[in-house]
């Protein structure tokens, strides 16, 4: 059996979470449940520090993000530095706060492409999954971007409520002119994970949602290019972490923490290292962190001698603990895993008949993260 | 297919707005960037991009080609690979003349 090699590719995906603000109240959301207690952002200067280490390692993709990256009143300052030294700039919005003048003055900074989130094809669920009244303006925001010629990418995060309107949410990114379509059905971490039990749609569900988007891949062409992502949890096998821990992509935190993917700062025992105490050469290359993973040294039985671990690379940290508690397990979505059992419980378990009625929704609000907080750090008696 | 359409010489190809191309040192080659995206060419691919400029002609660029790799047998490659460009979206013609 081959070994895989332990060194450092390229980080070629940048993900600057710029804030954890954010207008919208997402119960999906892929921040972390106790982002309440980060409060010092970034300064535009310490950002414009991280672009140019970031873009030297060689990264060239870079994604602005949050929360709600709009919240951040220096947004077209950095995109500016970006585009200055060379990065392809994807703004990755609400559209909360994305206004005539922002808009033009976002399109003179060279921003390269804006995907814009809905969270559903109806005003209703729309606006009751995001807590806000904010459809219309989300379509209001669409023919801004089309209208400034950037291309634009729609997202929409697909789970137990929403999936039976696939067919209605294609319509929509067709009709508002989105380029490409990411239909990205919920991974269970941080917000997801919380509400679980309401979000995870039905085998059923899934395979109908699977026949719709089939159907219109082959009546639409490349007019929309649609990607469809599957929930790990009715896979047999798992995917590979980020394309691999540490291999392509570094997300850098508000606060300046900087991740091997979104939801690594919820894993115990590992040590995130910060731009404002080392480069981010120092941090991609030399830190424990982001060597945890990398290579096969640190992979159990059974993903060890497998002739897939070159495909999977053992699939998902922040799944694997999760499910199991072991940050360091073959991911249990694999069904060679001794702990796949926890997958089939919760696929095969009983659910709520009427999820966000008999069980309501966690919504992500500083309120909820502060309680949650305190819940996590209450002694116990 | 037997009997492909002859791609138009005298139109001029470019790189489609929704792609930007550029150089990239750190991984020694061109490459052509999108929405969230990002495909690494090979020296062959970069070559021919580099000089999708919408200012030469299809001919021109073979033309040039052939002096760049001082060969006279690369017609049919640089054909080919400019029609599969086209269908990715990677292209586009001037004039509104598709090969």
């Amino acid at each position: 059996m081959n070994a895989l090699p332990n060194t450092a590719g390229v980080p070629l995906w940048m993900v600057a979470e710029l804030t954890y603000r954010c207008p919208l109240h997402c119960p999906f959301c892929s921040n972390p449940v106790d982002f309440a207690k980060v409060q010092s952002e970034l300064s535009t200067e310490e950002w414009f520090r991280v672009l140019a280490e970031a873009r030297a390692l060689g990264a060239v993709q870079l994604g602005l993000t949050g929360g709600e990256p709009l919240s951040r009143p220096d947004l077209e300052r950095l995109v500016a530095e970006a585009h200055r030294l060379g990065f392809y700039t994807n703004l990755i919005t609400s559209g909360v706060g994305l206004n005539e003048t922002r808009m033009r003055a976002l399109k003179e900074a060279g921003l390269d492409h804006v995907q814009l989130s809905f969270q559903d094809s109806t005003r209703e669920l729309n606006d009751f999954l995001s807590s806000t009244r904010t459809f219309e303006l989300k379509r209001r925001v669409a023919t801004l971007i089309k209208a400034h010629g950037f291309p634009m990418v729609m997202n929409c995060v697909i789970h137990r409520l929403n999936i039976d309107h696939v067919d209605r949410i294609i319509d929509l990114a067709l009709e508002i002119g989105a380029e490409y379509l990411e239909l990205a059905n919920t991974q269970f971490y941080g917000w997801a994970d919380l509400n679980r039990a309401q979000l995870l749609p039905t085998r059923e569900q899934l395979e109908r949602s699977e026949a719709v988007v089939a159907g219109y891949r082959q009546r639409i062409g490349n007019r929309l290019r649609i990607l469809y992502v599957i929930s790990d949890l009715y896979e047999t096998r798992p995917k590979r972490c980020m394309n691999g821990w540490g291999s392509t992509f570094m997300v850098v935190a508000p606060d300046g923490l900087v991740m091997p993917c979104h939801a690594a700062r919820m894993l115990p025992g590992i040590n995130l290292p910060s731009v404002r105490d080392a480069s981010l050469a120092q941090i991609w290359l030399d830190s424990p962190a982001f060597n945890r993973f990398r290579g096969d040294h640190w992979m159990p039985e059974p993903c060890r001698s497998c002739p897939e671990k070159t495909k999977d690379l053992g699939g998902c940290r922040c799944q694997a603990y999760l499910l199991t508690g072991d940050v360091g397990a073959t991911d249990p979505v694999c069904d060679k895993s001794p702990l796949h059992s926890k997958v089939l419980e919760i696929i095969n378990g009983p659910r709520p008949l009427r999820p966000a009625i008999e069980r309501p929704l966690v919504f992500r609000t500083p309120e909820n993260s502060s309680r949650l907080l305190a819940d996590a750090t209450q002694p116990c008696d | 297919m037997d009997n492909p359409v002859p791609l138009s010489r005298a139109s001029y190809p470019r790189i489609a707005p929704l792609y930007r191309f550029q150089w990239e040192a750190a991984q020694n080659a061109f490459v052509l960037l999108f929405p969230e995206g990002m495909v690494q060419l090979n020296v062959a691919a970069g070559e021919i991009l580099r000089r999708c400029d919408g200012k030469l002609s299809a001919g021109e660029i073979i033309a040039d080609l052939r002096v760049a790799f001082q060969s006279d047998a690369i017609d049919a490659d640089v054909e080919a690979f400019l029609r599969s460009a086209t269908d990715d979206g990677w292209v586009e013609w001037r004039d509104g003349v598709t090969p």
